[in-house]
């Protein structure tokens, strides 16, 4: 067996070093009732060649589809660099970067990724990766939450994408916090029931998208005023590759930004792994959950990087610390940082340039054809939501779509007739023509 | 690795007007971004680097070269089974059909990726013992969340809401009284005896209507099986609670004891420590959730489920204790587990775990004439010792002594990782060895001919030792002053 380096020979010395007769010896003290008394019920030990047809016959099954779906997953372009350098053994089977004397590879780019998401999402911190942009938002709600001390509602819009929510409402519900959703107008986040519930001064923290669910570009102005005078956080949930050219959280007065960086040119890949990003300001740095390198020197006084803070953490602090996460997506920040890295700023707008652009034409052309109706008026990005009003039906289209090869967007669960379609700068003017006519 | 260090960030190398992206031309007319009300416009520059691709690709491949790998050297990182990764399971994770499969497709169109996911759900199961799995949490801290979020469900399904205290051995790792937290619950901890384990007298005193359950994983932190495991879940099963097994120490008992046997409830696995995915420099990870079956409906949303129909469906369920990932986790990471299992097949996982267990008594044999065994018997897959002998340096009042930081530090030089330090907390200078069983004799003999020699010089020269290390990248960092200087960013 190639993963198991032990000869026969090797065994018996091994064996007999430690002082027992056989390998079944070194379980001697294992209860005899507690033992497997039987073989595995599992597949017989499969070579390369059974397996790489396995598997692959697995994937002939799935079908791949020309996207014109988001919520949450975009197919932004990741460019060949970034497999090519992730495939680096050095970095990708390295263990967390607590022995920084050989880790300086990973804890550079970490560095290098926090510095770039600060920037981006306009704020002083970034950690060092949370698990995806859900978690990454229930975890700024537990911030929230923390930073206020004895207040313990949350309010959330309820423009989030429903599984988003679903996940935030879940470690709310187990962590006592009291989540409210802040209800929506037009597709827009109702600022006057905010104002409201801010008024009573029981509020820790309020959380927005940003586009949002509808793919709609939310105005929140004067939120962050409103939130910081009734002693709340506000908390900005973005798109990560929108924020090349949408004002940032930290432009919005955003104590904390959250979210998925996946469309920063991370693959689709049925929903993972995905990175999810946490931000904030200094004054919040105790309360931040997960990972953070600092710059330091080391002995012979050069430059040096190493994990800090982390009195903030679980394997410090235990129970008391400001979250249980440790392992979180270490990996993706090198994606980022390098996809961020080979993009520039110019590179980035350009991104955003051509989804924004693509979608704004699909979305007219999808008008045009007369089987589309216009749900909201706010401006969008690179998504946008339709109601379909051809005879068949949303969901008969959308099969229809997917058998023609047509990813259609995202039925709208609950409202019958509501699609959300996404675009981004992979998709060739030959693709939407064919989606377009197939329409 | 390299004992030169690369030193510099991305943002020394960038320079106004150098770009390494290629993109289409915009085909897409008149639609402009300045279209949008400038207000809802980035107000600042990203100031984001500015590089060409051939510099690109130096920095990040001279960065790789500060860095330390399973596949550079030997870890010998207690709870943390830095066992090899295979080579074939990432070529079978970056198969385009898997990569490039959106989350929103059509249930019908995705049914090889959920038979996967199926496929491993059930020999997750048939390992472990337990009847239920859900594969969506993304590592092990997020599936001991999801564990505990069970075990409040399934107590609040009954009514019964005063359940809000968990049981924690001392000896625990801290993701578990964190999880504990972090679900709304109490932490109760529990003594350890002087043989390392859990003092059955001490919990009984501990027990109540106010238990949830209790948390624990076996073999314990210090390597050492918990034989009273059958009395122990008696014991939190009558006083109604449920017995939780952190997944972590699982592999030395693949095929031979599983947990569902010894009388737990629920369960995660790590697939980046048992089952041979890549540990990424801190994830992405994997953290499945197993359960019985009374416990199966309160395992999250979505689920994916075999019909009568042979096709395999997503499913949501009220029962649900909510959803604690939008989707199914870290996916690549399961294909990764997937094709280790078909790898070692039933012949060789259950190989795995005697051999581990084999490779770790066998250093700590050879090494305990040297450094301080504080409890001695067989292992399993890992022991710990609580630095050097005295007469090797290490008196514990000695102020000059040599601690298990500098020895720790020292194997750097001699191009090992160190040992994982200072923990379990119940002795001073823990230093926890887990070699796992992907290493050969030949590397275990070295490893250990380098531990004497360590000690031997600790005895000779321990001012080599408090230096420690000299040959690499970077000697030893300031953490003091990473905390003072407070430099997060470029």
């Amino acid at each position: 067996m190639k993963y198991i380096p032990h000869t026969q020979a090797d065994i018996d010395q091994m064996l007999q070093v430690v002082g027992v007769d056989s390998l079944d010896d070194l379980y001697g003290e294992v209860p005899e009732q507690l033992k497997l008394k039987r073989e595995l019920d599992l597949p017989s030990a499969m070579s390369e060649i059974e397996i790489r047809n396995h598997i692959e016959a697995l994937a002939d099954q799935n079908k791949l589809l020309t996207i014109f779906a988001g919520a949450g997953s975009y197919d932004h372009y990741t460019p060949s660099v970034i497999p090519y350098i992730m495939s680096r053994s050095e970095f990708s089977t390295s263990y967390t970067p607590y022995q920084a004397e050989i880790s300086q590879g990973t804890l550079q780019y970490i560095f290098e990724y926090q510095t770039m998401m600060a920037r981006l999402t306009g704020l002083d911190i970034s950690n060092a990766s949370m698990y995806d942009g859900a978690t990454a938002t229930a975890e700024a709600m537990m911030m929230c939450v923390a930073a206020a001390k004895k207040r313990n509602k949350v309010l959330i819009a309820s423009t989030f994408a429903p599984r988003v929510l679903d996940v935030v409402a879940t470690y709310a519900k187990y962590h006592g916090v009291e989540l409210v959703k802040i209800p929506q107008i037009d597709g827009v986040s109702d600022k006057a029931f905010v104002d409201e519930a801010l008024a009573q001064d029981d509020v820790a923290g309020v959380i927005v998208a940003q586009p949002n669910y509808w793919g709609i570009v939310e105005d929140f102005t004067g939120w962050a005023d409103q939130c910081h005078e009734h002693k709340a956080l506000f908390v900005v949930n973005a798109i990560a590759s929108t924020l090349g050219v949408l004002r940032t959280p930290g432009e919005w007065g955003a104590d904390i930004a959250c979210g998925d960086a996946q469309s920063l040119g991370i693959p689709v890949g049925y929903g993972g792994p995905y990175i999810g990003y946490l931000c904030t300001t200094k004054a919040l740095i105790r309360k931040m959950p997960g990972r953070l390198v600092g710059e330091t020197v080391d002995a012979a006084g050069q430059r040096c990087f190493v994990l800090t803070m982390q009195a903030r953490e679980q394997h410090i602090r235990r129970e008391k610390a400001t979250s249980n996460i440790c392992t979180a997506q270490g990996y993706m920040c090198l994606h980022v940082a390098m996809y961020l890295s080979m993009m520039g700023e110019q590179g980035l707008r350009e991104v955003c340039q051509q989804s924004y652009s693509a979608a704004h034409y699909l979305h007219d052309k999808l008008l045009e054809t007369g089987k589309f109706e216009p749900c909201y008026s706010a401006p969008f990005f690179n998504e946008f939501t339709l109601k379909y009003t051809g005879e068949e039906g949303a969901k008969a289209f959308h099969k229809r779509m997917a058998e023609a090869g047509i990813l259609a967007g995202v039925l709208v669960e609950g409202e019958a007739d509501k699609i959300i379609f996404a675009v981004t700068e992979k998709r060739t003017p030959e693709e939407v023509a064919r989606f377009l006519s197939l329409v | 690795m390299n004992n030169k260090y690369y030193s510099p960030l991305v943002f020394e190398l960038s320079k106004p007007g150098r770009s390494g992206y290629s993109l289409p031309k915009n085909h897409w007319g008149e639609h402009h971004i300045g279209d949008i009300n400038e207000n809802l416009l980035r107000q600042s520059k990203p100031e984001l680097p500015e590089v060409d691709e051939l510099t690109l690709v130096r920095h990040y491949t001279n960065m790789s070269n500060n860095n330390f790998g399973v596949d550079t050297g030997f870890y010998p990182l207690g709870s943390c089974t830095m066992k090899y990764n295979p080579k074939i399971n990432e070529e079978m994770a970056a198969l385009p059909a898997f990569t490039s499969l959106h989350p929103s497709t059509p249930e019908c169109l995705t049914q090889g990726a959920l038979e996967l996911y199926y496929n491993l759900q059930r020999a997750l199961s048939e390992i472990s013992g337990l009847s239920e799995f859900t594969l969506n949490p993304c590592a092990g801290a997020h599936g001991e969340l999801t564990g505990l979020m069970v075990i409040r469900a399934y107590h609040q399904s009954r009514g019964d809401h005063k359940r809000t205290k968990i049981i924690v051995p001392n000896s625990a790792h801290g993701t578990n009284p964190a999880s504990a937290a972090v679900c709304g619950l109490q932490i109760v901890e529990v003594g350890s005896t002087p043989q390392g384990t859990v003092d059955v007298e001490a919990l009984k005193e501990l027990l109540n209507d106010e238990v949830a359950g209790m948390m624990m994983t076996n073999p314990n932190t210090l390597g050492i099986f918990e034989t009273q495991i059958p009395q122990i879940a008696q014991l939190i099963h009558e006083c109604g609670g449920l017995m939780y097994y952190d997944g972590a120490n699982l592999n030395p008992m693949l095929g031979v004891c599983r947990p569902g046997d010894m009388g737990f409830d629920v369960m995660h696995i790590n697939l980046h420590k048992t089952f041979s995915t890549p540990h990424g420099g801190g994830g992405p990870g994997s953290g499945p959730v197993g359960v019985t079956a009374a416990l199966a409906e309160f395992l999250p949303n979505p689920k994916v489920v075999k019909g009568e129909d042979g096709l395999f469906h997503i499913t949501y369920s009220d029962s649900a204790l909510g959803s604690v990932s939008p989707l199914f986790g870290n996916f690549s990471v399961l294909v990764r587990a997937y094709t280790y299992i078909l790898s070692m097949g039933r012949e060789y996982i259950p190989m795995a775990g005697k051999l581990s267990v084999l490779n770790a008594n066998y250093i700590k044999e050879q090494l305990k004439a040297y450094y301080k065994l504080p409890i001695d018997g067989l292992c399993k897959h890992e022991f710990v010792f609580d630095g050097l002998l005295e007469e090797y340096g290490g008196g514990a009042h000695d102020a000059d002594k040599v601690t298990t930081l500098d020895i720790a530090k020292r194997l750097l030089d001699y191009g090992y990782h160190a040992p994982t330090i200072y923990f379990p907390l119940l002795f001073h200078e823990s230093m926890m060895i887990e070699p796992t069983e992907t290493e050969s004799k030949e590397t275990i003999d070295q490893f250990i001919e380098v531990m004497r020699k360590i000690a031997l010089e600790a005895k000779d020269d321990k001012a080599l030792l408090h230096g420690a290390p000299h040959h690499t990248p970077i000697r030893r960092p300031d953490d003091v002053f990473a905390v003072k200087n407070a430099k997060f960013t470029f």
